[in-house]
Order: structure tokens, then sequence, then C-alpha cells
């Protein structure tokens, strides 16, 4: 065997692959009928082919499938969004303006429209009015938000309101500075003109864009 | 069925997570197959089987629709197994674990090096001998080996999931059947 070319394995190993040319083919076969090592060669290498194909076939267990689902990594839940914004980038983009817009306006919106004021001894509250009784004398500034004021005592300080109105009885005094605000109202009516303002000509611009 | 499959996978992209059940349900026998004669025991096959198609699911909007879906996975997974395969090695004797294990076999388990006694050798049944034998296969040659004859894959195929040209894979079957007429031949077998 050790005289035959190394050219002859090569053939048997095409030929077992299925790659051999037909001439190629009779070459080889004119040799294993010469040369009794190489057809032993050739021989052991089919019972390998053999050997190996003999091995059964083996099957995943019943319950594969469902271990490999339980083992696929939770979705977690902004990842339903994120590829949604991924396919409707403009669409995505106005709704979030949309949502971060009328967030910012309505958290203002609520803590504005809350009534509150300073806290005093000797005042009187009566649903969203603060009232300083006759005769009282209240020591200190009031700021009183979304609501009124009824002075009918006297007030030792300034008084600021916000977004509401005062009355004032003929025996009130207020010997500090009055204030009265309703500007937070109007810079909020503002925005909220001003944003639907800004969507609409969004709104415009993507059809033009289109 | 290329194209079920893929049907399957764009129903994956967008989220739907239960059609990845179908993709499982078809490929699960042949990836555990794969597994299994690269292992050589159940239970890694298992683990490693899943973990393949855990990482298909996690990677799967990069699998190029115009290819084969099967290429992909069988690379996934022997990938996965000759890391295993070469982890392992260094603790081997240490794998305690093992032992007892269902559908685990000693022999399975024996390093490609160890040589079995010839009375050893004549106790095992064929199955297992095929096995062993597999398993002393060097892992180059070993993957080459499974995939042409256990899997009965075309060279062209094995030479894509591998990623490796036509001529290497074909270097590797031939030099994986001359190891194993090696192996055979030094020993009493069934043939």
């Amino acid at each position: 065997m050790n005289a035959c070319p190394e050219r002859i394995v090569h053939l048997m190993h095409d030929y077992l692959d299925g790659e051999i040319s037909r001439e190629h083919e009779l070459e080889l076969k004119s040799h294993l009928q010469s040369c009794f090592d190489c057809q032993a060669h050739m021989h052991e290498l089919s019972d390998v082919v053999a050997f190996v194909k003999g091995a059964a076939h083996v099957e995943a267990p019943g319950y594969f499938t469902e271990s490999v689902m339980a083992r696929l990594p939770k979705e977690k839940s902004h990842a339903g969004f994120s590829r949604w914004f991924r396919q409707h980038p403009m669409l995505s983009a106005a709704a979030l303006f949309i949502l971060f817009m009328s967030s910012t306006i309505f958290t203002n919106f609520n803590d504005e429209q809350q009534f509150s004021f300073t806290k005093q001894e000797n005042v009187i509250i009566e649903g969203e009015t603060v009232i300083i009784p006759k005769g009282q004398v209240v020591k200190g500034d009031l700021v009183v938000k979304n609501g009124n004021v009824q002075i009918d005592g006297e007030l030792d300080g300034d008084l600021t309101i916000i977004n509401g109105s005062k009355y004032m009885a003929s025996t009130a005094v207020i010997t500090g500075k009055t204030e009265e605000i309703n500007q937070a109202f109007d810079w909020l009516w503002f925005k909220m003109k001003n944003g639907a303002k800004e969507v609409l000509t969004l709104f415009e611009r993507d059809e033009e864009s289109e | 069925m290329d194209a079920l499959v893929n049907k399957r996978v764009k129903q994956v992209l967008k989220g739907d997570k239960d059609a990845f059940a179908e993709i499982v349900d078809l490929y699960q026998h042949r990836l555990f197959q794969v597994c299994y004669r690269m292992l050589g025991n159940r239970h890694e096959a298992e683990d490693i089987a899943q973990e393949a198609f855990v990482r298909a699911f996690i990677n799967i909007h990069t699998f190029d629709q115009k290819r084969k879906f099967s290429t992909w996975l069988y690379r996934i997974a022997t990938n996965l197994c000759i890391d295993r395969i070469r982890k392992k090695k260094p603790d081997y004797f240490l794998d305690a674990e093992v032992k007892g294990t269902e559908g685990l076999n000693m022999y399975s388990q024996i390093a490609a090096s160890d040589d079995l006694p010839e009375e050893e050798l004549m106790k095992l049944e064929l199955q297992d001998r095929i096995q062993y034998e597999i398993s002393r296969l060097p892992d180059k040659y070993r993957t080459a080996i499974v995939l042409k004859y256990m899997e009965e894959l075309s060279l062209q195929e094995i030479s894509e999931i591998l990623e490796l040209p036509l001529g290497t894979v074909k270097t590797r079957i031939h030099r994986g059947r001359e190891a194993l007429r090696k192996q055979l031949s030094k020993q009493p077998h069934y043939l």
C-alpha cells in the first residue's frame, strides 16, 4: 500500500462523497482490482460510513418546546411600544409631543387650581373663601390662591390674591400692600391656546410634506 | 416549508412569541440530535439545544430571510456545542454531577484520549459504540461527520453552516472517516 499514490485514497473519499467523475471512478476501480491493500482500505472506509449511518435517530423529549418557550426572555412592556415607535416614527413623534404638552398643561392646571392660603390665626374658612371676621386682627401676610378673601376685620400685612377676588367690608383695614394676580390662569390659557396652535401647524406641515 | 418558516419568522419579528413555538416544533428533533451526537449525553444536549433556540429568538432580527433558516439554526447549535466541549475539557474528571443522569452512560463521558479496554468495548451495545467512537473524534471532524451522516446534510449546506469553504469541509470529512477507520480497525467492531 505504501507504493500506492495518495491520490488513490483521495479518489476513495471523492467516491464516498459521491463527487467523483466517471473517469476517476474507472481509475479507482481498476486500481482496486489490482491492489489488495487499497481494496481493504476502501472496504474499511465503506464500513465506517455504514457504521456511522447505523446511528439511530434521536428525538428531543416531549416537553422540549414548552421548555424552550419558558426559557425565552420575557418581553418588557416597553418593548412593544419601542417596536411601534420604530415602525411609525412620525406618528410617535406627534404622539409624544401631544403627550408631553397635555401633561405639562394638566399638571400646571391642577397645581394652580388648588385652593390654598397662608395659615394664619383668627381666620375662618368658608368653602373657598378666607374670612377675617369683624374685630379680629391678623398679623402677617396673607396669600390666597384660587379662592376669595372677605375682610371684615383687620389685616396687619400684605394681601396677595391669585385667581380670586376680595370683598372688603367697610370696617376692613389692610396695613400692607394688596395685590391681585389673575395672570396664572391667563398664562395657562395662553399656553393651551399656543399648544393647540403648534399642534395644528405641525399637522399642516405634515400634510405639506406628504 | 421555507415559506412557512419565513412567515413565522416575520410574525416573531412583529412580536408574536407564539409563532416561535411552531419554529421550535419544526426543528427540535434535528437540533437535539446534533447536540446529542456532539456532546454525547441527553441532558447536555437538551440544555444546549434549548439554548440554541433561545439565542435564535433573541437574535432573530439578524437572520437573513433570503437564506435557509435551518442553516442558521444549525450554526448557532454547533457553535454552542463546540464552546461547551472546549469549556468542559479541563474539568472533565471533576464533573461528578453527570453520574446517574438519565440517558447518560459512562462511555459517552470518557475523554477522547481514553481508550476503553477491549473487553469493555465488547460489552457495548451498537448504539453506545457508535456514540463512543464519534465522541473520540476531534471536534472539528466530529462536527462535519455528524452533520454529514447523522443529519444527512449536503456538503454545500455543511459548508454554509460551518462558514468554511467547501474544500475544508471535504477535508474534514475525509479525515474524520480516516480517523474512524483507524479507531475501528484497531478494535473489534460490529461490522
